[in-house]
Protein backbone atom coordinates (compact mmCIF):
# COMPACT_ATOMS: atom_id res chain seq x y z
CA UNK A 1 0.00 0.00 0.00
CA UNK A 2 2.59 2.45 1.10
CA UNK A 3 4.97 2.13 -1.85
CA UNK A 4 2.08 2.28 -4.23
CA UNK A 5 0.81 5.49 -2.67
CA UNK A 6 4.28 7.01 -2.80
CA UNK A 7 4.76 6.08 -6.43
CA UNK A 8 1.40 7.56 -7.34
CA UNK A 9 2.11 10.73 -5.46
CA UNK A 10 5.55 11.15 -6.88
CA UNK A 11 4.29 10.50 -10.29
CA UNK A 12 1.72 13.20 -10.05
CA UNK A 13 4.07 15.68 -8.46
CA UNK A 14 6.55 15.21 -11.25
CA UNK A 15 3.90 15.65 -13.84
CA UNK A 16 2.65 18.80 -12.24
CA UNK A 17 6.09 20.36 -12.12
CA UNK A 18 6.70 19.49 -15.75
CA UNK A 19 3.36 20.94 -16.80
CA UNK A 20 4.06 24.09 -14.87
CA UNK A 21 7.37 24.53 -16.61
CA UNK A 22 5.83 23.97 -20.01
CA UNK A 23 3.12 26.51 -19.31
CA UNK A 24 5.66 29.10 -18.24
CA UNK A 25 7.73 28.47 -21.34
CA UNK A 26 4.64 28.80 -23.51
CA UNK A 27 3.80 32.11 -21.85
CA UNK A 28 7.30 33.41 -22.45
CA UNK A 29 7.19 32.38 -26.09
CA UNK A 30 3.79 33.93 -26.68
CA UNK A 31 4.98 37.13 -25.02
CA UNK A 32 7.98 37.22 -27.29
CA UNK A 33 5.80 36.63 -30.31
CA UNK A 34 3.47 39.39 -29.16
CA UNK A 35 6.39 41.81 -28.82
CA UNK A 36 7.69 40.86 -32.20
CA UNK A 37 4.32 41.38 -33.88
CA UNK A 38 4.00 44.74 -32.10
CA UNK A 39 7.39 45.73 -33.46
CA UNK A 40 6.39 44.57 -36.94
CA UNK A 41 3.15 46.54 -36.80
CA UNK A 42 5.23 49.68 -36.25
CA UNK A 43 7.22 49.10 -39.45
CA UNK A 44 6.23 50.71 -42.73
CA UNK A 45 6.25 48.13 -45.48
CA UNK A 46 6.65 49.38 -49.04
CA UNK A 47 5.62 47.10 -51.86
CA UNK A 48 7.05 47.62 -55.33
CA UNK A 49 4.38 47.96 -58.05
CA UNK A 50 4.09 44.94 -60.26
CA UNK A 51 3.68 46.96 -63.46
CA UNK A 52 6.04 49.67 -64.65
CA UNK A 53 4.75 53.21 -64.41
CA UNK A 54 4.83 54.74 -67.87
CA UNK A 55 2.78 57.91 -68.18
CA UNK A 56 3.15 59.07 -64.55
CA UNK A 57 6.15 61.20 -65.56
CA UNK A 58 4.03 63.89 -67.13
CA UNK A 59 1.41 64.10 -64.41
CA UNK A 60 3.13 67.02 -62.71
CA UNK A 61 3.00 69.19 -65.80
CA UNK A 62 0.23 71.72 -65.36
CA UNK A 63 -2.23 72.76 -68.02
CA UNK A 64 -1.34 76.44 -67.71
CA UNK A 65 2.27 75.64 -68.63
CA UNK A 66 1.10 73.78 -71.73
CA UNK A 67 -1.13 76.68 -72.72
CA UNK A 68 1.75 79.11 -72.32
CA UNK A 69 4.02 76.98 -74.52
CA UNK A 70 1.42 75.98 -77.12
CA UNK A 71 2.07 78.79 -79.59
CA UNK A 72 5.84 78.44 -79.45
CA UNK A 73 5.61 74.65 -79.85
CA UNK A 74 3.31 75.07 -82.84
CA UNK A 75 5.84 77.38 -84.50
CA UNK A 76 8.67 74.99 -83.70
CA UNK A 77 6.83 72.17 -85.46
CA UNK A 78 6.25 74.33 -88.54
CA UNK A 79 9.85 75.49 -88.67
CA UNK A 80 11.19 71.96 -88.29
CA UNK A 81 8.76 70.24 -90.62
CA UNK A 82 11.43 67.75 -91.68
CA UNK A 83 11.42 66.05 -88.27
CA UNK A 84 7.70 66.37 -87.47
CA UNK B 1 51.40 60.32 -119.43
CA UNK B 2 51.25 60.15 -115.67
CA UNK B 3 51.18 63.93 -115.41
CA UNK B 4 48.37 64.19 -117.95
CA UNK B 5 46.31 61.66 -116.01
CA UNK B 6 46.81 63.61 -112.81
CA UNK B 7 45.71 66.84 -114.48
CA UNK B 8 42.62 65.16 -115.86
CA UNK B 9 41.84 63.71 -112.46
CA UNK B 10 42.15 67.08 -110.79
CA UNK B 11 39.87 68.60 -113.42
CA UNK B 12 37.30 65.87 -112.89
CA UNK B 13 37.40 66.31 -109.11
CA UNK B 14 37.07 70.06 -109.36
CA UNK B 15 34.14 69.95 -111.76
CA UNK B 16 32.51 67.34 -109.55
CA UNK B 17 32.87 69.63 -106.57
CA UNK B 18 31.39 72.51 -108.58
CA UNK B 19 28.37 70.40 -109.51
CA UNK B 20 27.95 69.29 -105.90
CA UNK B 21 28.05 72.90 -104.72
CA UNK B 22 25.49 73.93 -107.31
CA UNK B 23 23.23 71.04 -106.37
CA UNK B 24 23.59 71.84 -102.69
CA UNK B 25 22.64 75.42 -103.40
CA UNK B 26 19.49 74.27 -105.15
CA UNK B 27 18.61 71.62 -102.55
CA UNK B 28 19.16 73.85 -99.50
CA UNK B 29 15.79 75.68 -99.46
CA UNK B 30 13.95 72.33 -99.43
CA UNK B 31 15.52 71.24 -96.12
CA UNK B 32 12.26 71.49 -94.26
CA UNK B 33 10.74 68.44 -95.95
CA UNK B 34 10.42 64.99 -94.48
CA UNK B 35 12.90 62.36 -95.50
CA UNK B 36 11.14 60.05 -98.04
CA UNK B 37 11.64 57.00 -95.79
CA UNK B 38 10.10 58.87 -92.84
CA UNK B 39 7.22 60.16 -94.96
CA UNK B 40 6.54 56.63 -96.21
CA UNK B 41 6.66 55.11 -92.70
CA UNK B 42 4.27 57.78 -91.45
CA UNK B 43 1.83 57.25 -94.28
CA UNK B 44 1.97 53.47 -93.81
CA UNK B 45 1.20 53.85 -90.10
CA UNK B 46 4.48 52.16 -89.11
CA UNK B 47 5.38 55.13 -86.96
CA UNK B 48 3.12 57.41 -84.97
CA UNK B 49 3.08 60.51 -82.79
CA UNK B 50 3.38 59.76 -79.08
CA UNK B 51 1.88 61.89 -76.33
CA UNK B 52 5.30 62.81 -75.00
CA UNK B 53 6.29 64.65 -78.16
CA UNK B 54 8.37 61.91 -79.71
CA UNK B 55 7.90 59.47 -82.53
CA UNK B 56 7.05 55.82 -81.76
CA UNK B 57 7.02 52.54 -83.66
CA UNK B 58 3.45 51.30 -83.99
CA UNK B 59 3.72 47.70 -85.21
CA UNK B 60 6.62 45.31 -85.41
CA UNK B 61 9.95 46.91 -84.75
CA UNK B 62 12.62 46.55 -87.41
CA UNK B 63 16.20 47.75 -87.23
CA UNK B 64 15.51 50.22 -90.01
CA UNK B 65 12.43 51.67 -88.30
CA UNK B 66 14.28 51.92 -85.01
CA UNK B 67 17.13 53.81 -86.64
CA UNK B 68 14.71 56.16 -88.39
CA UNK B 69 12.72 56.84 -85.22
CA UNK B 70 15.82 57.29 -83.06
CA UNK B 71 17.32 59.69 -85.57
CA UNK B 72 14.22 61.89 -85.61
CA UNK B 73 13.72 61.73 -81.85
CA UNK B 74 17.30 62.81 -81.21
CA UNK B 75 16.77 65.79 -83.50
CA UNK B 76 13.43 66.59 -81.86
CA UNK B 77 14.97 66.41 -78.44
CA UNK B 78 17.66 68.87 -79.45
CA UNK B 79 15.02 71.31 -80.74
CA UNK B 80 12.84 70.85 -77.62
CA UNK B 81 15.82 71.41 -75.39
CA UNK B 82 16.72 74.64 -77.15
CA UNK B 83 13.15 75.99 -77.16
CA UNK B 84 12.50 74.89 -73.58
CA UNK B 85 15.47 76.93 -72.47
CA UNK B 86 14.30 79.93 -74.50
CA UNK B 87 10.76 79.74 -73.06
CA UNK B 88 11.91 79.04 -69.50
CA UNK B 89 10.24 75.64 -69.45
CA UNK B 90 11.51 72.13 -68.76
CA UNK B 91 12.33 69.73 -71.56
CA UNK B 92 9.39 67.49 -70.57
CA UNK B 93 6.94 70.39 -70.46
CA UNK B 94 7.96 71.59 -73.89
CA UNK B 95 8.02 68.09 -75.37
CA UNK B 96 4.54 67.29 -74.02
CA UNK B 97 3.19 70.54 -75.47
CA UNK B 98 4.78 69.76 -78.81
CA UNK B 99 3.21 66.29 -78.57
CA UNK B 100 -0.24 67.90 -78.19
CA UNK B 101 0.41 69.94 -81.33
CA UNK B 102 2.02 67.13 -83.30
CA UNK B 103 -0.95 64.82 -82.63
CA UNK B 104 -3.33 67.58 -83.67
CA UNK B 105 -1.30 68.03 -86.87
CA UNK B 106 -1.62 64.38 -87.93
CA UNK B 107 -3.63 63.80 -91.09
CA UNK B 108 -6.26 61.05 -91.56
CA UNK B 109 -4.59 57.64 -91.85
CA UNK B 110 -1.60 58.52 -89.65
CA UNK B 111 -1.11 56.99 -86.22
CA UNK B 112 -1.10 58.74 -82.87
CA UNK B 113 -1.10 57.70 -79.25
CA UNK B 114 -4.30 58.22 -77.26
CA UNK B 115 -4.23 59.22 -73.56
CA UNK B 116 -4.70 55.57 -72.57
CA UNK B 117 -1.48 54.70 -74.39
CA UNK B 118 -3.11 52.88 -77.29
CA UNK B 119 -2.31 53.61 -80.92
CA UNK B 120 -5.11 55.20 -82.87
CA UNK B 121 -5.55 55.95 -86.54
CA UNK B 122 -6.36 59.57 -87.17
CA UNK B 123 -9.70 60.14 -88.84
CA UNK B 124 -11.30 63.39 -89.91
CA UNK B 125 -12.57 63.69 -86.33
CA UNK B 126 -10.40 65.51 -83.76
CA UNK B 127 -7.78 63.20 -82.20
CA UNK B 128 -8.13 61.92 -78.63
CA UNK B 129 -5.64 63.99 -76.67
CA UNK B 130 -4.51 64.61 -73.12
CA UNK B 131 -7.08 66.70 -71.22
CA UNK B 132 -4.41 69.35 -70.66
CA UNK B 133 -3.81 69.90 -74.37
CA UNK B 134 -4.91 73.30 -75.65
Amino acid sequence: MKPHELTDHEGRATNCTMQGNAAMKGLKISAAVGMASLALAGCVTVEAPTEPIVIELNVNIRQEVIYRLAEDAGNTIEENADIF
Amino acid sequence: MGELMTKRLIKAVLSGAAIATALGGIAAPAYAQRDPAYAAARAAGEVGEKMDGYLGIVGTETAELRRLVNDINIKRRAVYSQRAQATNATLEEYALTAGCQAILATVPGEKYQAPDGSWQTRTSAPPMRDSRCP
